[in-house]
């Protein structure tokens, strides 16, 4: 924890505003991010809580605001460079692992991807690293050369997320990563990313509806509502005495959290 | 020579071949990078040369002296109908030796002779894109183009080494152009593309359907990508040629019967009889 006490912050946001027509899908919302810190952001659905993933990793834009990472503004630096910093420092995982695979491309090749993208060259290398990898994820390395369709739903999840973290990035974006698959995948998969979350020291932003998976991973927790941020803090303190009447709500709708 | 006074010279209209030879002068530009021009109707079906016999008629000048391959082989109907429709259409001399030709325009090979500064390769193209078969959406892969974010590419070829050991990319094997863009080099076979590399001769890619010219100019690197493990190898079959004797050429197979009987023969067939000729001269 020693690391999230630094004083810069990886990530900044500062009052990110977006319309979509008569809808404030982002209403004046600040957040920081520091390194090795996992922040959730949780709400209802079309609270803003995707746009705002969005928008910070560059992906979108807000009608006013900032976003800077390391003092760089990302709304305003080039494609190529976001682009670079998305296949190098940062990572996406998507809820549906479709949207973050390549499908018709074996485990080993989906991994491999970031590598030769950032300049790998030798095969055999490659091959190690994505070895190493699916280890990681808890997948046996033999089905290296499957192509991920024959995977089940959490085993592509857990895919997707050695592929992103393959080139060790500092940042890790996840829009609902524990969607759709089981409560006992769920489970296992929480259990794996809290793991890598603290080997590798990530800042993880991770967006999601289940109470439960941010009290499990997050440090700090930002409730959203109509595109405001009504409340925020550590994780404990916002769940076991929440100030804000949604949040309230929120919490006491969540059958034992 | 005349040409039929019903057409334009060359066929195409002036201003239509102004348009593509805008198209070349900016593809010679900028080595690799594919530029759309407005393709014509031609009176051949796409697929059969559109593209090369648009940028062939483009360049084409009365002085030309022009030979048209498919496969390498100058007596196949592509080859023979390309050249009587520019014999009839621009009057110009056509011929089945490469070097005495000062316009090649071919199908699916380079050459085995060594190409001169004086001479023009015009290749013709089915997909340019190189990126297509991974990339489905255009305007994506423009966007990889513009941003040599060519990752991709070796996920291709590591798929192949992952399931058959090795690159089995034979033909239309991806390179890199100028050390900036990854250009198809249309379907030739991958034994022809250390060719490409600081080739002496200017060569042009015309896709007809896919409305897109892009060009090598002389001595430009072309690299074929590989892996620093499995190092590119150009592919040819393990024979001599049946009928000149060569073991260094591009060879095809040809069934004589039908009880399994085959030989190997060069694919190039200029290149073949020369050999043969100089085999009958010397005996």
């Amino acid at each position: 924890m020693n690391e999230r006490s630094s004083k810069t912050p990886l990530l900044t946001a500062r009052d990110l505003t977006l319309r979509f027509g008569r809808i404030a899908a982002l209403d004046g919302v600040d957040l920081d991010i520091h390194p090795g810190e996992v922040v959730a952001i949780v709400g209802e659905s079309g609270s803003g809580k995707t746009t705002l993933l969005r928008v910070l990793s560059g992906l979108m834009r807000p009608d006013a605001g900032e976003v800077s990472y390391l003092g760089q503004d990302v709304l305003g630096m080039s494609e190529a460079a976001r682009r670079r910093l998305m296949r190098t420092e940062w990572g996406f995982v998507h809820q549906n692992p479709r949207d973050g695979l390549r499908m018709a491309v074996s485990a080993g090749g989906n991994i491999g991807e970031r590598l030769m993208a950032t300049g790998a060259r030798h095969y055999g290398n490659i091959r190690e690293q994505a070895s190493h990898w699916l280890t990681r994820v808890e997948i046996d390395p033999a089905r290296m050369d499957e192509v991920p369709a024959k995977f089940s739903g959490g085993m592509q999840q857990r895919l997707q997320i050695a592929r992103t973290l393959v080139t060790l990035p500092k940042l890790v974006f996840m829009d609902e990563p524990t969607g759709g698959l089981d409560v006992s995948v769920q489970a296992r998969l929480l259990d794996l990313i809290r793991a890598l979350v603290a080997d590798l020291g990530l800042a993880v932003l991770i967006v999601t509806h289940d109470i439960a998976a941010a009290r499990l991973l997050a440090h700090r927790m930002l409730v959203m509502r109509h595109g405001v941020v009504v409340e925020s803090g550590l994780t404990d303190r916002v769940l076991d005495d929440p100030q804000h009447p949604y949040t309230q709500l929120l919490v006491s709708s969540v059958l034992a959290a | 020579m005349t040409h039929d006074p019903g057409y334009n010279f060359a066929y195409l209209d002036e201003s239509t071949k102004r348009m593509i030879r805008r198209a070349i002068l900016k593809a010679v530009a900028i080595p690799g990078h594919q530029v759309p021009f407005g393709s014509r109707e031609m009176p051949l079906p796409y697929g059969w040369g559109t593209g090369g016999i648009q940028v062939t008629a483009a360049v084409l000048g009365p002085a030309d002296v022009l030979k048209v391959i498919d496969q390498g082989s100058d007596d196949t109907t592509n080859a023979v109908s390309i050249r009587a429709f520019f014999r009839r259409t621009a009057g110009i001399a056509t011929t089945e030796s490469t070097e005495a030709a000062t316009i090649i325009q071919t199908r699916h090979r380079i050459p085995e002779r060594k190409l001169r500064e004086d001479q023009i390769l015009v290749y013709q193209v089915p997909i340019p894109e190189p990126l297509g078969r991974l990339e489905p959406r255009i305007a994506e892969t423009r966007r990889m183009h513009a941003m040599a974010d060519y990752g991709l590419m070796h996920v291709k070829l590591y798929e192949d080494i992952a399931r058959h050991g090795h690159i089995a990319t034979s033909y239309s094997y991806p390179v890199m152009v100028n050390g900036r863009y990854l250009m198809s080099p249309s379907p030739i076979p991958a034994f022809d593309n250390p060719k490409m590399d600081q080739m002496p001769a200017l060569q042009l890619f015309g896709a007809g359907r896919e409305k897109r010219i892009y060009a090598v100019p002389p001595y430009t690197s072309v690299k074929s990508l590989d892996f620093d493990d499995h190092p590119f190898r150009p592919i040819r079959a393990p024979h001599v040629c049946e009928l000149c004797g060569s073991g260094d050429t591009y060879l095809d197979e040809v069934l004589t019967d039908d009880v399994g009987g085959r030989i190997f023969v060069c694919s190039d067939t200029d290149f073949c009889s020369e050999r043969q000729a100089m085999k009958e001269a010397a005996e």
